[in-house]
């Protein structure tokens, strides 16, 4: 019935960290909408702002960082208006987060239970014996054998792929509407990641949960996304189907990550690469910020491009695009 | 290709082995004394591993954490002793090799390691961490050191007027270049590279590997890649070596292995690469985790995790075996 309103709508975006080196934009008018059931790769490499605009949809930003513009909306609900109070109800309940780094996030002292009962009880009033039964169905539903007993065992005695298993069990412990994961599979192998997408895409599919996946692997977003943005240095450069944008890259910014991806190159050949590095955000270049890494680039992109609609839907922050599109 | 000295094998290990023994406490031994059956606990890292490596080739190591690729690069850079068996560099048991013969070896085989944050001397100049080990070894001299610097510098694509810098000016990738500068400044022929593009991004990885196969060309070096990224892998090897909880599992040229896999994990391994042409797709992951070494299955050590397993398989360990020329595979099933 509520079908028209999406899980997530971000607007404009603006993180910023306050310095003493001075005002610092981490992530700089970042828009994006996530539909019911619907799963968003949030692409981009280091320092591109993506982590950012993950812990900004979730108010974790810290000092000496804020968000300085733009609305987050959760449900048609502005985010950015909640209060310290508000934003407590709502994470780990509505809104849940998965980390990188799973030895970070779960505490080594204690137990899986008592941590997975906390997290229920935090938000609804339940006996401690129900929430334990939730406790052991989420944990079977990710996929952990015998969950009765890996219920008593202490983060240590995990692996690091069961680990990852455990942060996904208890975010998923209040059904909530949308998660967002932060490069969940980063740190695993092959077998086991292969292992936690199927155990995520088919969350999704039977719950209808709404996924942000933050990744630098553009090959895990080809597999599980729906929709896909590409970040660079805080702006969003390409956004659009995953179909459309990886088919048919239209910035040479996602053109040039494509291309560097070894599988796709031929064997022994050079891969195609973006020559430099991501510009500090201290010290941007004037205008388009990938100018000076851009095989393209002309005069025209000293001036900061402005976000254009392709009729695919697609959204491209790039002049040569625009001046495509103005020819059509 | 057919002419000896290509063929001949720069490296070549014979059934190597590495154990790690915790040994037992005080009070582990008394309890053993008096009849109790606390053993010590042994870790079978790398279990019988025999490999070469032909002059120029890039052989690349792959296997999940844990199954022993980096302790067997860890043992052929010299970094480690074998507990039992043998590496020969260019024919020579690099055991039985005493003072300038052993020093000699040493600096021919090189080594870059996966963390560039981890593996640079946070207080040394670079000048220092790339110009300390040839002017030792005297392959340059106090007065030309400059000059060789500035050299080895360029061709790893860094600038030579940051020699004066500290690691912690440089970012992730030049790092990298700097750890890949400091291998090369002993002028060796063969490197191991320990998972030396894992920590990168995308697009810095591409660089980085792009500088791995101009030097192999310009300096005619030889590799083994250790790597669990088989796109990596597939990318810049010549042949690939799939390991398993200590085990060569199976052994074959790159496009061999890609084509026909023959061994059950060889082949969920490679159905589990995330590809970009592959949309939406349904991960179909292999069941469970990699054992606990210490503590590995009996017979073939796949044998819980792989859907074929027969009774044989619970009993009676693989041998490598040629399944085509230069295809090796380790499995039962090979034998009908």
């Amino acid at each position: 019935m509520t079908q028209t309103v999406p899980t997530l709508q971000v607007e404009n975006l603006q993180t910023q960290f306050f310095t003493k080196a001075g005002a610092v934009t981490a992530v700089n008018d970042v828009s994006f909408t996530v539909n019911r059931g619907e799963v968003l790769g949030l692409v981009g490499e280091s320092g591109s702002g993506k982590s950012v605009t993950g812990f900004s949809i979730l108010g974790l930003v810290d000092q000496p960082g804020r968000v300085t513009g733009g609305k987050i909306l959760f449900k048609g609900e502005d985010l950015t208006q909640y209060t310290e109070k508000q934003y407590k109800q709502l994470r780990g309940s509505r809104i849940s987060m998965v980390f990188q780094d799973p030895m970070m996030t779960l505490n080594p002292v204690l137990r899986i239970d008592t941590q997975m009962v906390e997290a229920i009880r935090a938000h609804e009033n339940v006996s401690k014996a129900e929430a334990l039964q939730r406790a052991r169905d989420a944990l079977g539903q990710v996929g952990i054998p015998s969950p009765e007993e890996r219920l008593k065992s202490y983060p240590h005695q995990f692996s690091g792929g069961m680990r990852q298993r455990v942060a996904f069990a208890i975010a998923l412990l209040n059904k909530p509407d949308l998660i967002i994961a932060d490069e969940p599979t980063t740190a695993l192998d092959v077998t086991i990641q292969a292992q936690i997408l199927y155990e995520t895409q088919k969350l999704c599919r039977e719950t209808g949960t709404s996924l942000v996946w933050i990744t630098h692997d553009l090959t895990v977003v080809a597999g599980l996304a729906d929709t896909v943005c590409v970040m660079y240095a805080g702006k969003v450069v390409e956004s659009g189907k995953v179909d459309d944008v990886l088919d048919n890259p239209k910035h040479p910014y996602t053109e040039g990550l494509i291309g560097s991806v070894p599988s796709r190159n031929k064997r022994g050949q050079p891969l195609t690469q973006i020559p430099g590095m991501t510009p500090s955000l201290f010290n941007l270049p004037k205008g388009c910020s990938f100018r000076e890494r851009c095989q393209y680039a002309s005069d025209a992109c000293q001036q900061a491009p402005s976000i254009s609609k392709c009729e695919d839907g697609r959204l491209v922050r790039c002049h040569r695009v625009e001046e495509a599109l103005s020819h059509v | 290709m057919s002419n000896q000295e290509q063929n001949s094998p720069v490296l070549e290990i014979r059934s190597l082995s590495k154990k790690f023994v915790k040994p037992l406490d005080f009070a582990g031994k008394i309890a053993q004394k008096l009849g109790s059956n606390i053993r010590e606990e042994v870790v079978h890292a790398v279990d019988g591993v025999s490999l070469h490596v032909n002059k120029g080739e890039v052989v690349s190591l792959v296997g999940e954490s844990g199954c022993g690729k980096s302790t067997l690069g860890r043992m052929v850079a010299g970094i480690m002793p074998p507990t039992s068996g043998e590496i020969l560099y260019k024919g020579q048991n690099i055991a039985s090799l005493t003072g300038e013969d052993a020093r000699e070896v040493a600096l021919k085989v090189q080594m870059i390691f996966q963390d560039p944050f981890a593996s640079l001397n946070p207080r040394l100049r670079v000048r220092d961490i790339i110009g300390e080990a040839p002017l030792v070894h005297k392959l340059t001299t106090a007065a030309e050191q400059d000059d060789y610097l500035d050299d080895v510098m360029l061709r790893c694509g860094l600038d030579p007027s940051y020699k004066r810098r500290y690691p912690h000016q440089f970012s992730g990738g030049q790092r990298q270049r700097l750890g890949i500068a400091r291998a090369l400044a002993v002028q060796p022929d063969f490197i191991v590279c320990d998972e030396a593009v894992a920590a990168l991004d995308v697009s810095i990885q591409a660089q980085i590997l792009n500088l791995f196969i101009k030097l192999r060309e310009d300096l005619d070096l030889t590799y083994l890649f250790i790597s669990h990224d088989l796109g990596v892998v597939e990318h810049i090897s010549d042949r690939i070596v799939i390991m398993y909880l200590g085990r060569v599992v199976e052994s074959a040229p790159t496009e061999e292995l890609f084509a026909k896999p023959n061994h059950p994990y060889t082949q969920a391994l490679l159905r589990e690469i995330p590809r970009l042409d592959a949309r939406h797709a349904d991960f179909t992951p292999i069941e469970g985790e990699i054992p606990s070494p210490l503590d590995p299955p009996q017979g073939c050590h796949f044998h819980p995790r792989c859907p074929f397993a027969t009774d044989r398989c619970r009993q009676e360990v693989p041998q490598l075996k040629s399944v085509a020329p230069g295809h090796m595979s380790a499995c039962h099933l090979n034998e009908g």
